[in-house]
């Protein structure tokens, strides 16, 4: 698989550039040349497209196309980086001349880098997902998917849907040898529904994808699911009353809650941060952070998932890192310079937006192992609490631990059974003691649906998360009723 | 210290020339397409960024980018693509990717280019250019400084994430059928630095930075090293408040985000879909009766200056909140075309919004206020634009008796941003320039914060 991947990303990425063998050693060794440790370049091609519809009809739709190279000099702790949008020789050379200027000069050409083939999973097909639907078949299921949401409730005014493809190609050489390629598919869909009742406005928004083509949303009717989601959503809002502020119990449902996970002890146990010392969890590896409810893993192996990956951005393969176990803090997401500088093994989470920027450690899917508990049994458990099982965005600060995500559906809990639905409302709480305030964990373990988008240093990647339900006997609820 | 060799040609970009030619080429592929009407935007830039950690060189990075996109009318169908490869025969497959999109879109009558008499004629010079003769090896120089005036401020300051010196070039060009070919070149230089103090509370982290079109008006980098330490240590030993309604104060840096939401909740997008708070509210009145809002987009210099918007369209200095009454929307034509307006110059954002200050120091608002909460720093994104409703993350200082008593952290600020605006009690003077939304520090009466 790897082998024949490698061989068909060289075939299309570098032969129409004129990138030959010869090409990418002379290019390997004037990065090489003197004080550099190691040296990567990183080649991609990318076609996307999107189409959108509103009003009932798709009014525009994009395709792009994008390709490029990137050139990475490392030595000791300081990064070169540079690169070029023109896949051509001498702007390869040119790139590879700026990165590696991060070195002291001196020192002539090495012995060329003898290559070998990286290793590589099989987690999802070397497929371009733009051509799995007929153009006319696209914009005909986001016809029909409006058309269903509009008539399931009369009050539903606006009506929006969104499909989006990506095929993305590529390569990398590294300067210990190693070269691999992989080749990603990626999609996407989104519905979004304003409803209106007596001058009230409220919307609901369901979605989801992954690495595969189209047929993903066709299959097990997933497109009309979410239009049926999104509408029901939208109709809870509108009988959705002011949040409760203050600390309280909280239950979050199963899935897309994870995303307290990712922000709450994922980006604080990316090793870039740990090795500076600027994470509130640095230096506390074997250290209690957690309830011993919770096993928290970070796993880029999950077949045809929107946060997996066959390899990394630095040619890694990708694996399954138990974070927490049992509640002790057992491991960091690493890059190969982390990794390096701080004595640990790469573990597949060297990822960057693009050619055009830095690898650094990011999460692929996170996700809390299921525990025993029935989750009505959790909720039963609760006097007064909260329940939230949709979320919007988060965000940690991560030398301070503290970090938030913001509910867009909740419900109260009074006396063990769920009670009326309140407004989306923000839950701040603090990283490496949240967990250890998670008292039940249910046996209804769930991945999102395949939705997330992760933003660290101005680079987005796609994410995976995914949890039981589970009990936290306080979290701040950022509400509006004293 | 490293040596770096010197980047002697990251000008080597495209010409404008070439810009220009490669528009004019996607137009007239586009009507060769048969397309009826057809704009293109072809941007190229280039640019240095440089982190220094702890006294050494971190990062150096060199960046380069160029794009083209095309949108095209065939009648009142629509399709766009775009492209980072300029070449001919790419420029050809771009448009024909656009054509082909709409072979399968709805026809749609309020598709288009802007009117013509909104064409901007005369492109006045707004003196937005001007290149940093900068070095790799002057960046690092400026960024050891930054860092080294923040880590000697005080011994609490234990740890640093760098201090980051950036300097960017870029020309923007937009043609349309229409005849409208229109260039702006750009630049925008800039300092940050960010340090971690600890003392046996625990760690915080904070940042400032400075940012400019003129390396000339950058803050010193001393002056943003200090000021980042000074952040950074006022923070420590944060408490938890208790849950309570009180009055709050948003810091300038912090306040342009109320702008921001005020622009969302105010732009064309938002209307037509009837997924805004303020929907319907032309006229009415939807701020406090003293607050003035205007748009300034010819302000020399500034960040968010330009004399035309991503469709050619001439902007203009107007009145968008007078007396706290919505005197107009933001809009792009398609928008404006939607709800029966004229453009307002708008399509890709506004440029230089300014709200009217009160002429008290942020100190003098915190006496005003006499107690309540000072925002510093917010995290999240609970801010639905549908309903106005709004929650956020928050960190900043508890204030009593108009003074700062003690710094706070992991509670959230609540309340709706229609009320929010309606209750705005004043502004302060201390005007952040760094953003393209200019506003000093908002205090809001009444807002509730969930905290213990």
């Amino acid at each position: 698989m790897q082998t024949e991947t490698l061989d068909q990303v060289r075939q299309s990425l570098l032969e129409p550039a004129g990138i030959g063998s010869n090409e990418l050693d002379r290019t390997m060794s004037r990065m090489l040349n003197g004080g550099v440790d190691y040296a990567d370049l990183y080649f991609q091609y990318g076609r996307h497209e999107s189409w959108a519809l509103e009003e009932g009809h798709v009014k525009n739709a994009t395709r792009s196309i994008e390709q490029g190279v990137g050139a990475r000099a490392i030595s000791g702790e300081k990064t070169g980086f540079a690169y070029s949008d023109d896949l051509v020789v001498p702007a390869l050379l040119e790139a590879a001349s700026s990165a590696r200027a991060i070195a002291r000069q001196g020192g002539e050409g090495t012995a060329p880098v003898v290559w070998r083939k990286g290793v590589s999973l099989a987690l999802y097909g070397d497929i371009d997902p733009l051509v799995t639907l007929a153009d006319e078949d696209k914009v005909s299921l986001l016809e029909r998917v409006e058309r269903a949401a509009r008539a399931m409730d009369s009050r539903v005014q606006q009506v929006m849907v969104s499909l989006a493809g990506s095929y993305e190609m590529v390569m990398v050489l590294r300067s210990d040898g190693l070269a691999a390629a992989d080749v990603r598919p990626l999609v996407r869909m989104n519905v979004t529904v304003i409803v209106e009742q007596e001058g009230r406005r409220e919307q609901g928004t369901a979605g989801g994808g992954g690495r595969t083509g189209y047929e993903f949303f066709v299959d097990q009717d997933r497109a009309f699911g979410y239009a049926r989601e999104a509408v029901r959503q939208a109709l809870v809002n509108l009988e959705a009353r002011p949040a409760p502020a203050g600390a309280m119990p909280v239950v979050l449902g199963p899935g897309w809650p994870g995303i307290l996970l990712h922000e709450a002890i994922g980006h604080g146990l990316e090793g870039d941060f740990n090795r500076k010392g600027t994470s509130a969890f640095a230096n506390r590896l074997g250290e209690r952070v957690a309830s011993e409810h919770c096993t928290v893993v970070d796993d880029g192996t999950l077949s045809g998932r929107r946060g997996s990956l066959n390899i990394d951005d630095e040619g890694t393969p990708t694996q399954r890192t138990v974070l927490i176990e049992n509640g002790i803090l057992r491991g960091y997401l690493h890059d190969t310079l982390n990794a390096r500088l701080m004595g640990h093994a790469p573990t597949g989470n060297g990822r960057r937006e693009s050619y055009a920027h830095i690898p650094m450690p990011r999460m692929t899917n996170t996700y809390m192992l299921a525990g025993a508990q029935h989750p009505e049994e959790i909720i039963r458990s609760v006097k007064r609490g909260l329940y939230a099982v949709n979320f919007g965005g988060g965000q940690v600060d991560i030398t301070s631990g503290k970090f938030v995500f913001s509910a867009s559906e909740a419900y109260t809990i009074e006396n063990g059974r769920i009670g009326a639905p309140v407004k989306g409302a923000t839950l701040i709480g603090n990283g490496p003691d949240v967990l250890t305030r998670v008292s039940m964990v249910g046996n209804d373990m769930q991945l999102d649906p395949g939705v997330g988008t992760c933003g660290k240093d101005g680079q987005s990647v796609p994410v995976g998360v995914g949890q039981p339900t589970m009990l936290i006997d306080g979290l701040t609820v950022g509400g509006t009723e004293g | 210290m490293v040596e770096v060799k010197e980047q002697t040609d990251r000008s080597r970009v495209l010409s404008d020339g070439e810009l220009a030619s490669t528009v004019q080429q996607a137009l007239e592929e586009a009507r060769h397409f048969g397309a009826t009407a057809a704009e293109a935007s072809a941007s190229a830039g280039a640019g240095l960024s440089v982190t220094a950690r702890l006294g050494e060189t971190e990062t150096i990075e060199h960046h380069r980018d160029k794009d083209l996109s095309v949108t095209v009318y065939f009648g009142d169908r629509t399709g766009s693509a775009t492209t980072s490869d300029l070449s001919r025969k790419a420029v050809r497959e771009t448009v024909r990717a656009a054509c082909t999109i709409a072979r399968y879109t709805a026809s749609d009558p309020c598709a288009g280019l802007a009117d013509p008499k909104h064409m901007a004629r005369d492109i006045p010079d707004l003196d937005l250019c001007r290149p940093w003769a900068l070095t790799a090896e002057q960046a690092i120089d400026l960024a050891l400084q930054c860092e080294d005036a923040a880590r000697s401020v005080d011994p609490r300051i234990v740890n640093s994430e760098g201090a980051t010196v950036s300097s960017h070039q870029g020309t923007d060009v937009y043609g349309n059928t229409h005849g409208f070919l229109g260039t702006v070149k750009a630049t925008r230089h800039g300092v940050s630095c960010a340090v971690i103090s600890q003392d046996d509370t625990g760690m915080q982290r904070d940042y400032w930075y400075t940012a400019a079109r003129d390396s000339k008006d950058l803050e010193d980098v001393a002056s943003i090293g200090r000021k980042a330490a000074a952040r950074t240590l006022r923070r420590l030993g944060a408490r938890k408040i208790r849950t309570q309604k009180a009055d709050v104060v948003f810091e300038a840096p912090v306040a342009s985000s109320l702008l921001s939401h005020f622009v969302n909740a105010a732009r064309g997008g938002s209307l037509y879909r009837n997924a805004s708070f303020l929907v319907g509210a032309l006229g009415r009145m939807v701020f406090a009766p003293d607050v003035e809002i205007v748009e300034r987009p010819h302000l020399a210099k500034c960040l968010g200056s330009a004399p035309f918007d991503d469709e050619g369209v001439a902007t203009r200095d107007r009145t968008v909140v007078s007396g706290g009454r919505l005197e107009g929307y933001f809009l792009d034509s398609y928008a404006a075309r939607k709800l029966g307006l004229e453009t307002t110059g708008n399509a890709g954002g506004v440029h230089n919004l300014a709200i009217r200050t009160g002429g008290s120091s942020l100190p003098e608002l915190l006496k005003k206020m006499d107690r309540g909460l000072l925002v510093t720093e917010m995290i999240g994104f609970g801010i639905n634009i549908v309903t106005g409703d709004y929650s956020r993350g928050a960190a900043g200082f508890w204030v009593e008796h108009g003074e700062i008593q003690y710094p706070v952290e992991e509670i959230t600020i609540a309340g709706n941003l229609g009320e929010m605006f309606r209750n705005l009690a004043e502004v302060a003077d201390d005007v952040d320039s760094r953003s393209t939304l200019l506003t000093g520090s908002i205090w809001i009466p009444g807002m509730m914060i969930a905290g213990s």
